[in-house]
C-alpha cells in the first residue's frame, strides 16, 4: 500500500476513494456511482431475471435508448425492422421492471449515452461510472474513472452496484502549445493514434494534460476521451477545473446550491499530484497536429489532409505491412494517392465521437450559405441538442445546405438501427471507428472532424477545412 | 459458467492485427436471442465471399477446423466494441482458448467471464507457432490452466500462461462471480452507507 503522502495520480485517488476491498489475489472490489444502460443491455436484464434478482441500487442506474433507435421518428413503429422495434420496446419493459430512471424514445432527455448522460449532470467529477459500451471512456473528460465492460460485468454492476478489477497503469498524453485553425479535439485523436498505435494504450489509463486540454471546452475534452478507447485505453481522463465546474453547475443530477461547495472542493483534490508518476508519457507537440482523415480500416491509419495513402511496403512490421494491404484492397485505394480530392458519397456527422452542439455550430459554420454535393445526414448527439440546434438557426443552415436533419441516436456510427452506408460506398463520417463493414457491410469509412465532413459535403470530395 | 482446467486440440490460425470485435460479430446480428446459439456469426461477413458464400480460403471454413477449440490470432485480438456477443459467439462455436500476443481488454476480461481462456504469448513464439502450424495442420497445443502451462508442439517449448490469480481461479472452478461477490454484501453495505453520507446526490 502506497504511503499516505505518497504522490499520486487523479486516477490512484479516484480508484482508492471506491476501493471496498482488495482480494489477496489482486483484483479491487470497486464500488460503482453510476451504471448507464442501452438497448443492448438486453443480456444482463435476462441474466438477472434468470436469477430472481433485480437491480440493486436502481436509483444509480439510468437508462438511454439509442443504438437502435430511429432517425426518422420517435416511436419504436418507426424503426427499420420489426426486429430492431423489439429491441426498443424490450428496453422499455427492463427499465420498468428494473424500476430504472430511463430516457426512452419520447423523452425531450433522450440521446446518445455518452451524450446524455454529461448533459443530465449524471456524469460528474471524481465518480465511477460504467456502461456496456467501450466509448464510456468518453465520460472521464469530466474527472471520473469511467470505462465499458460487458454484460456478464453488468449483470454483476446491477446486482452488486460493484465490479472486480485491476488497476491499469498510467500513461499521461500531454499536449502543449495551442492548436492551429482548422484543427479540434478529434484531430489530436487521431494524431495520438497514429503516433502509438490502435494498441498503443493497452491496459493503461489515459490521463490527457497540457495547455491545448487546459483551453479545450468540455465538448472537446469529451471527443479526446471518447477515442481513448480507439487507442486502446479503457479509461480516459482529464482533471476537473474552473471549466469543469461550469460545466456542471445547475445540471439535473448534480450537487444541488447548498451541496456546491463541498462537492468542488472535493473535487478539486482528485487532480494529480504535481509530482506524481506517471508509467508511460507521451507528449504531442499542438501546432504540429493538421486536419486528420484516415485511409484505413483501423484508426490508427490516420494522416494529414495534406499527405497521401501510405505504401504498404513502408511500414517496419511484417503483420503492419500485410494489415495496411488488406486495408487498402478493402478501401480500393492505391497507394501514393492524394487524400485531399479523393471522391465520396456520403457524409455522416454524428455519434458519442462528434455530435455535441460545438460540434454541429462547427460544421454549421463551414456550411453557411453553401450547398452539399453529396448525400449527407446530420444526426445530433441527444434531442437536447437537437432543439437548441434548431433554437440557435442551425438546423436550416444544414437544411439550406441540403443536409438530412434526423432524430438523436447512434444512426450510422453503430449501423445498427438501419441507418447504413451501402456496400462500396465511400463516406467522410465523424464517428470513431473506420472497421472493416462497421458502417455497413462493404462501407467504406473516412473518420474526419465535423468542420472537415462540412467541407467534404461541400466540394463532395475529402477536403481540407483550411481552404475552403 | 463451464469450468476450465485443460483443453488440448489442433489449433484455427486467424490472420490480421487489430481483429476488432466488429469482425468477429457484425453488429446487426447483436439483437439475437442467445438461446439461439451465436456460433452461426462467428466472423460472418470475413469468413465469406462479397456473394454471400463460405470463402474455403478462410481458416475457419477449411476441413478440419471444426474439430480445433483454439484460436491462435494476432496483436490487439478483440479491439474495439465491448459487444460480450463476439465472446458468445466463439463459445457457441466450440471455441474454449485463444492464444495471441496483445488482446483488447473488455474482450479480455468478457472472455474471462464465460470461461473462455485468452493465452498471452509473445509476437515471436505466437509468429513461431503460426509457421509451425503452417507445416503441420495436424499438430496439437494444450492450455493447461491448471498447472498454468501453455505446451506448444515441436520444440516450441512450453510457456507460463499468465493470468490474475482471481480471474484463473475462478475459471478453474466455474466460479458464479456475483454469488461470490454476495459473501462480501455486509463490507459493500458498510462503505456505501458512508459514501452517500457524503455524496446524497447520488441516489437522489
Amino acid at each position: 500500500m502506497a504511503h499516505m503522502n505518497a504522490p499520486r495520480t487523479m486516477l490512484a485517488k479516484i480508484w482508492d476513494e471506491h476501493e471496498i476491498l482488495r482480494h489477496p489475489s489482486g483484483p479491487s472490489l470497486l464500488y460503482i456511482d453510476r451504471d448507464m444502460i442501452h438497448e443492448g443491455s438486453f443480456h444482463a436484464f435476462a441474466d438477472l431475471k434468470r436469477r430472481g434478482l433485480r437491480p440493486r441500487r436502481p436509483r444509480q442506474i439510468f437508462g438511454v435508448a439509442d443504438h437502435y433507435v430511429p432517425t426518422l421518428g420517435r416511436t419504436s413503429r418507426d424503426a427499420a425492422s420489426p426486429a430492431i422495434a423489439r429491441m426498443i420496446d424490450t428496453f422499455d419493459e427492463n427499465m420498468e421492471w428494473g424500476g430504472v430512471r430511463h430516457f426512452g424514445l419520447s423523452s425531450r432527455s433522450q440521446g446518445i449515452v455518452h451524450v446524455v448522460a454529461p448533459e443530465q449532470g449524471i456524469t460528474l467529477p471524481g465518480l465511477t461510472i460504467v456502461c456496456s459500451d467501450s466509448h464510456t471512456s468518453t465520460q472521464g473528460a469530466l474527472g471520473a474513472i469511467a470505462f465499458g465492460i460487458g454484460q456478464s460485468e453488468n449483470a454483476h454492476v446491477l446486482a452488486t452496484q460493484t465490479i472486480w478489477q485491476l488497476r491499469p497503469k498510467t500513461m499521461r498524453v500531454t499536449i502543449n502549445g495551442t492548436l492551429g485553425q482548422g484543427v479540434t479535439a478529434k484531430d489530436v485523436m487521431l494524431a495520438l493514434i497514429a503516433k502509438i498505435g490502435a494498441a498503443g494504450a493497452g491496459g493503461h489509463a489515459i490521463e490527457f494534460a497540457g495547455q491545448v486540454v487546459r483551453d479545450m471546452s468540455i465538448e472537446g475534452r469529451l471527443t479526446l476521451c471518447n477515442m481513448s478507447i480507439e487507442a486502446a485505453a479503457r479509461f480516459g481522463m482529464v482533471a476537473p477545473d474552473e471549466t469543469t465546474f461550469n460545466y456542471v453547475r445547475g445540471r439535473n443530477y448534480a450537487p444541488n446550491e447548498e451541496e456546491w461547495d463541498a462537492a468542488v472542493s472535493h473535487w478539486r483534490e482528485l487532480v494529480s499530484d504535481a509530482d506524481a508518476v506517471f508509467d508511460r508519457e507521451v507528449v504531442l507537440a499542438g501546432a504540429e497536429i493538421a486536419p486528420m482523415v484516415t485511409w484505413g480500416t483501423s484508426p490508427e491509419d490516420a494522416v494529414s489532409i495534406e499527405g497521401r495513402v501510405p505504401d504498404p511496403s513502408a511500414f517496419d512490421s511484417a503483420d503492419k505491412r500485410k494489415a495496411a494491404a488488406k486495408s487498402l484492397e478493402y478501401m480500393e485505394l492505391a497507394p501514393g494517392t492524394e487524400l485531399s480530392g479523393l471522391k465520396l458519397d456520403k457524409v455522416f456527422i454524428g455519434s458519442c465521437t462528434n455530435s455535441r452542439i460545438e460540434d454541429l455550430r462547427a460544421a454549421a459554420a463551414i456550411l453557411k450559405g453553401r450547398k452539399a454535393k453529396i448525400q449527407a445526414i446530420v444526426v445530433p448527439g441527444s434531442t437536447q441538442v437537437k432543439e437548441q440546434a434548431e433554437a440557435e438557426g442551425i438546423a436550416t443552415i444544414f437544411r439550406e445546405a441540403g443536409f438530412e436533419w434526423r432524430d438523436s441516436g447512434c444512426s450510422m456510427c453503430a449501423a445498427m438501427n438501419g441507418d447504413v452506408v451501402g456496400p462500396g460506398e465511400r463516406c467522410a463520417s465523424t464517428s470513431n471507428r473506420n472497421f472493416v463493414g462497421r458502417q455497413g457491410p462493404g462501407a467504406r469509412t473516412h473518420l474526419v472532424s465535423p468542420a472537415m465532413a462540412a467541407a467534404a459535403a461541400i466540394t463532395g470530395c475529402l477536403t481540407d477545412v483550411r481552404r475552403v | 459458467m463451464k469450468a476450465f482446467t485443460k483443453e488440448t486440440s489442433t489449433v484455427i490460425a486467424v490472420p490480421g492485427v487489430n481483429c476488432d470485435t466488429d469482425q468477429i460479430i457484425p453488429g446487426r446480428f447483436l439483437k439475437a436471442d442467445r438461446a439461439q446459439g451465436y456460433g452461426q456469426f462467428l466472423f460472418h461477413d470475413i469468413r465469406r465471399t462479397e456473394a454471400g458464400e463460405l470463402d474455403p480460403s478462410f481458416p475457419l471454413n477449411q476441413p478440419g477446423a471444426v474439430r480445433s477449440t483454439i484460436l491462435l490470432v494476432e496483436d490487439n485480438f478483440g479491439c474495439g466494441s465491448s459487444r460480450e456477443g463476439a465472446v458468445y459467439a466463439l463459445v457457441d462455436h466450440g471455441i474454449r482458448a485463444i492464444i495471441g500476443p496483445s488482446f483488447g481488454d473488455i474482450f479480455f476480461n468478457n472472455a474471462l467471464k464465460n470461461g473462455l481462456v485468452p493465452v498471452r504469448l509473445s509476437a515471436e513464439n505466437c509468429d513461431r507457432l503460426a509457421d509451425y502450424l503452417s507445416r503441420f495442420p495436424e499438430a496439437e497445443v494444450t492450455v493447461d490452466l491448471e498447472n498454468s502451462e501453455l505446451v506448444l508442439p515441436g520444440n516450441l517449448g512450453h510457456h507460463p500462461i499468465v493470468i490474475d490469480a482471481f480471474a484463473r481461479e475462478c475459471i478453474l472452478q466455474g466460479l458464479d462471480e456475483i454469488e461470490m461477490t454476495f459473501t462480501y454484501m455486509e463490507k459493500i453495505k458498510a462503505f456505501e452507507t458512508e459514501r452517500m453520507a457524503s455524496h446524497a446526490w447520488l441516489a437522489r
